[in-house]
């Protein structure tokens, strides 16, 4: 059923720290591993892969972008996008079939493959790009927190948490659950004030993002005072013989 | 939004056999019988049914097609098919009846009539409701896509002057729609700043795209080929879907055939509105790329 449950036990989800990621892609690469080869879901579509167009899902996207604030040095910010779980899913009530739907124990959003006809309606009404059509499957693909892993009893205790957080090297990607204030993810997004993306759309998102730390203020060129200095020795004498030349 | 021509062709030509139902079940256009009947009643069939079919070609999985019936309760999706189904259905009796035993069932005809019209309001709340291409979510689309089925409607039914009127109620509704759609995205307040929440920050700037080939998002959402050729679109929609037809039946004089010339001039430039429809609209995602 496409109705959005009044509310959900928990609200698992993702906080991403903007201020570590390096944009290294391997939780794309991951993810893209896990879903599709761990036989949950239909495979993630890999078409013309050493062709003159490869094109193909992912779950999981990472732009990178650049910052310029009122004072101070530009910032690159690396972003990785994926699904939101949102509360007010607009990606679930549109669907016409029921394939599309919010689970209420934990929030996750899901498609059912065996229900989805692929009209594409949910990808339409998602304002951040999450959803995918599979170009091979013809079904709609979509981030499922790795529902397979988070509490798959085969798996060692560590490894129960999505693929890309397992991956992301530098520790940028945080899982759990945000409806509770006390949980690990719940403090991180109050301490470094967390924020969602375009709250103005009504979607009410689950994830959250931490702003990258402010940088101190941009002093001179990092090779300035080197350049200016003028040089002893025989560095010096190279310097000044090579002036007189 | 990528203007895909099943979608196109099936907004378009549902819509004017939409309309003509509509008004064959109202009586606007008296209550034929016999061979008349049948040809008025083939002809809005025939375009509902071939827009219906036409609508299945860009599913991804279209031998599930019929699952789409079920959640009519929170989809306006799922309510067009129910109802689209429910009104040629309703239509059957009163067709039949009209055609073959020269009795009209007026008042199953108006039931039929009123889930035409409720499936016409569906297919464009379907735009209308979609929060992330802010163009569609204005109350100009529900105008522009009852217009067009009640203009549509009318012509194919060959009532002379409540076309020219409904011609007419349909290029102010387009006007309006391209009029107000302009500022509609930068109404919202959504841009690349609340897409990504840094632009608290600063000022935020596209710097490397996460894939350098194709994907869904683009191809779907991000289409820039229409917003170039908008102007002249819009002239070509405004010339073909009103004023060719408006000029053949404005003399009064000319039979079927004219009339005839007139609709198929106006379903076509009623394709190239709907193009544009699709083409021009800004998804939010789009942003992202540094595109809206």
């Amino acid at each position: 059923m496409t109705a959005l449950p009044a509310r959900t036990e928990k609200s698992l989800g993702l906080v991403i720290d903007l201020d570590t990621c390096v944009g290294c892609q391997a939780c794309v690469t991951s993810c893209k591993e896990w879903n599709s080869a761990s036989g949950t879901h239909l495979p993630l579509a890999d078409l013309d892969p050493y062709g003159a167009s490869p094109r193909g899902s992912f779950l999981n996207r990472v732009h990178s972008f650049e910052v310029v604030p009122a004072a101070g040095p530009a910032v690159v910010v690396h972003f990785p996008r994926s699904c939101l779980h949102c509360a007010d899913a607009p990606c679930v009530t549109v669907c016409p079939t029921g394939a599309s739907w919010k689970r209420a124990e934990d929030g996750i959003v899901l498609v059912d493959e065996g229900a989805c006809i692929g009209c594409g309606l949910c990808a339409w009404a998602c304002p951040y790009g999450a959803r995918e059509l599979d170009g091979a499957a013809g079904v709609m693909k979509k981030c499922t927190l790795c529902v397979d892993r988070i509490g798959n009893p085969n798996l060692p205790a560590a490894d129960r948490v999505p693929a890309c957080v397992k991956a992301c090297p530098t520790g940028a990607r945080h899982f759990g659950d945000l409806a509770d204030p006390a949980s690990a993810v719940s403090r991180l997004v109050a301490e470094r004030e967390g924020f969602a993306l375009m709250p103005e759309q009504g979607t009410r998102p689950v994830n959250r993002y931490l702003p990258p730390r402010p940088r101190g203020p941009a002093g001179a060129a990092p090779l300035a005072p080197a350049a200016a200095a003028a040089p002893g020795g025989f560095l010096g004498w190279l310097d000044r013989a090579l002036d007189r030349l | 939004m990528h203007p895909a021509v099943s979608i196109i062709l099936f907004t378009v030509l549902s819509g004017a056999g939409f309309g003509l139902l509509a008004l064959l079940g109202t009586g606007a256009a008296g209550w034929p019988t016999g061979w008349p009947a049948l040809l008025a009643f083939a002809l809005g069939y025939g375009l509902a049914g071939a827009g219906l079919v036409a609508s299945t070609f860009h599913l991804g999985r279209p031998e599930r097609s019929l699952r789409a019936f079920t959640q009519w309760r929170t989809s306006w999706l799922s309510r067009e098919a129910v109802l689209a189904v429910a009104c040629l259905v309703a239509f059957a009796p009163h067709a039949a009846a009209s055609v073959f035993l020269d009795r009209p069932l007026p008042l199953l005809a108006a039931v039929a009539a009123a889930l035409a019209v409720a499936t016409v309001v569906s297919t464009a709340m379907i735009y209308a409701q979609m929060r992330t291409v802010p163009r569609w979510r204005h109350w100009t689309t529900p105008a522009v896509f009852l217009a067009a089925a009640a203009a549509g409607g009318t012509l194919l039914a060959g009532l002379r002057g409540p076309a020219l009127a409904l011609l007419a109620l349909l290029a102010l509704a387009l006007l309006a729609h391209w009029r107000l759609g302009g500022g509609r995205l930068a109404a919202t307040g959504t841009d690349l700043g609340t897409a990504t929440g840094l632009g608290r920050l600063g000022r935020v700037r596209p710097l490397a795209p996460p894939h350098t080939g194709g994907n869904y998002v683009l191809r779907e959402m991000v289409h820039v080929v229409g917003r170039r050729h908008a102007r002249r679109l819009r002239a070509l929609a405004l010339v073909l879907a009103v004023a060719v037809p408006a000029a053949l039946l404005a003399p009064g004089w000319g039979g079927a055939p004219l009339l005839g010339l007139a609709a198929a001039v106006h379903l076509a430039g009623m394709l190239a509105a709907r193009w544009l429809f699709f083409a021009e609209a800004e998804h939010v995602a789009g942003l992202y790329y540094g595109r809206g």
